[in-house]
């Protein structure tokens, strides 16, 4: 199994940090990582993507320009990102703000609502795990519970109290996720 | 169990230097390395193995700095990124020319100048062929994985000290940048003043009543004295390109072309041997580990095997030069690559080699 996936959306949606997670789950489950980074200029208010990469090999290359899964959270990325799921691949997006949706026909379409959704939770910040729940939902490469030590992991013991938040986030992500397209 | 930890290139080479028992760190921040520095200021090393960890005023102080160190037989290193090693370049050959060990990472980025923070690796002949004066070379090594970030900080540090010669991390902004699996190692404990005398007689380390002055200086006045000493370095490194060589090699058994990459061009590569082979081009790469002593021996048996080289570097093509030398017009060698902070994909390689040969 490899998984190539490009997360993209707005610097402080929690991009860079959903990606973090998905690799400590995957260290957790005992695969292979890699998480590679847009930096610079661009990463200060602007747009912000992680790819990340999770195997059960050794990971060739860190960089790629055609994923399995493109995790798209905002128009921008949407326009730069879309074209780029391989065929028969699959695109997950958050509709808010989305004004020209995905047209593509040779791939799998999911729209997971997770701006809205973390409006009712008790923080907004929880909107990358609803995000993060609504792929582990399409693509369980990693078990629930690899998930939950992944996050232990990645999040500095000084937030542990919001571990409990965060797991249910996960697991709303899953209930809320909708098929938009389905490939036969 | 060893402990696994996601972590970043820069954030793995800091951890690996306390774990090694550096006994000091001295740097100036630069994008895209500045988490070096970062990480270890976060990490308080002089609590954990009393390791000294100062911001410098400027590459220039810190790269003497290192001098100073080095000269004591104390374990001391080094971080910048491509403008700031341009800065470190008289250091470095003095420090070369004293027969001083220590470690000095680059986290390349484009140039020339001060050009961009994205990763590159146009640094290639400073790092082997020079880069400040004078007949010296340095032992460089190319990471191209997190995980090797970690383990050469104690690998260069070894051959620094066996062969009283700096070596060099040559990395880029990309595995500098990028989180993997890494391995965590055993906490080493700091050599102490003893051991310090034992492993190193000739540091500056106070002088005994039973022995001679030990003198650092990489000035010599009397010609005759400086040549019979430049021959003493060259048989060095002609020790080092016997005995150091290090690469990798995937999938060259059958292999009809060969890819020639290191670092993070090297793992772009592994995945257009996988792209290149599905369309039924037996292609194959050979990784150079070691930049300096390169791995010319076995470029010049491949280049019996093979009908074509493609050197993949990202820069305008400064290791194929390298790569002619050790083929000698066996075999054609050409080169692709991109320049100025951007990043080749897989399939632009392919590409490449389809159009070449």
């Amino acid at each position: 199994m490899t998984e190539e996936i490009i997360i993209a959306g707005f610097g402080g949606q929690g991009v860079l940090s959903m990606g973090k997670i998905m690799c400590y789950s995957g260290i957790v489950q005992g695969q292979e990582v890699t998480w590679m980074p847009s930096y610079g200029p661009e990463m200060r208010g602007g747009t912000a993507n992680v790819t990340v990469i999770i195997s059960d090999e050794r990971i060739s290359s860190p960089i790629i320009n055609e994923f399995d899964t493109a995790i798209i959270l905002n128009q921008q990325s949407m326009d730069k990102f879309e074209s780029m799921v391989k065929p028969g691949g699959t695109l997950i997006y958050d509709g808010n703000g989305i004004t020209r949706h995905p047209e593509r026909k040779d791939i799998n379409i999911y729209r997971v609502d997770a701006a809205a959704e973390a409006a009712t939770m008790e923080t907004t910040k929880t909107f990358n795990m609803i995000v993060l729940g609504g792929f582990l939902k399409i693509k369980p490469i990693v078990k629930m519970e690899n998930v939950i030590a992944g996050l232990k992991k990645s999040l500095p013991e000084r937030y542990h109290h919001l571990l409990p938040v965060n797991e249910k986030a996960v697991k709303r992500g899953t209930e809320i996720v909708q098929e938009i397209q389905i490939l036969n | 169990m060893k402990e696994l930890r996601l972590m970043k290139g820069n954030e793995a080479i800091a951890e690996a230097a306390i774990r090694a028992g550096v006994d000091g760190y001295f740097g100036y921040p630069i994008t895209p390395q500045s988490e070096v520095l970062e990480y270890l200021m976060l990490e308080k090393p002089e609590e954990r193995t009393g390791m000294v960890v100062l911001q410098a005023e400027s590459e220039v102080a810190a790269i003497n700095m290192v001098y100073g160190g080095a000269g004591a037989g104390k374990m001391v290193m080094t971080s910048s990124s491509s403008p700031g090693i341009s800065l470190k370049q008289e250091g470095i050959t003095y420090i070369a020319g004293a027969e001083l060990p220590c470690l000095i990472l680059n986290v390349v980025r484009g140039g020339p100048g001060l050009g961009t923070i994205q990763p590159a690796q146009s640094d290639y002949f400073q790092s082997v062929k020079g880069g400040g004066h004078g007949d010296y070379k340095l032992i460089v090594l190319a990471p191209a994985s997190v995980q090797e970030m970690y383990d050469f900080v104690e690998l260069s540090f070894d051959l620094a000290f066996k062969y009283r010669n700096p070596a060099l991390i040559l990395s880029d902004g990309a595995i500098g940048q990028m989180m993997e699996k890494v391995e965590i190692g055993e906490q080493k404990k700091r050599l102490t003043d003893a051991e310090v005398k034992e492993r190193c007689p000739w540091a500056t380390t106070g002088k005994d009543a039973n022995r001679e002055r030990n003198i650092i200086t990489s000035l010599d006045l009397d010609p005759n004295k400086q040549e019979l000493f430049n021959h003493k370095l060259q048989d060095k490194y002609k020790e080092i390109e016997e005995k150091e060589v290090r690469f990798e090699e995937i999938q060259t058994e059958d292999a009809e072309y060969l890819f020639v990459a290191y670092g993070t061009s090297s793992r772009i590569c592994q995945k257009s041997v996988q792209l290149a082979r599905a369309k039924g081009l037996k292609v194959g790469l050979l990784r150079p580990i070691t930049l300096f002593p390169f791995p010319s021996k076995r470029l010049a048996e491949l280049s019996k095997q093979v009908k074509g080289i493609l050197s993949v570097e990202m820069s305008a093509g400064q290791m194929i030069e390298d790569i002619k030398l050790a083929v000698n017009c066996n075999v054609p060698v050409e080169h692709f690559g991109r320049m100025g902070g951007i990043i080749p994909s897989p399939g632009e390689v392919v590409e490449a080699l389809e159009q070449k040969f």
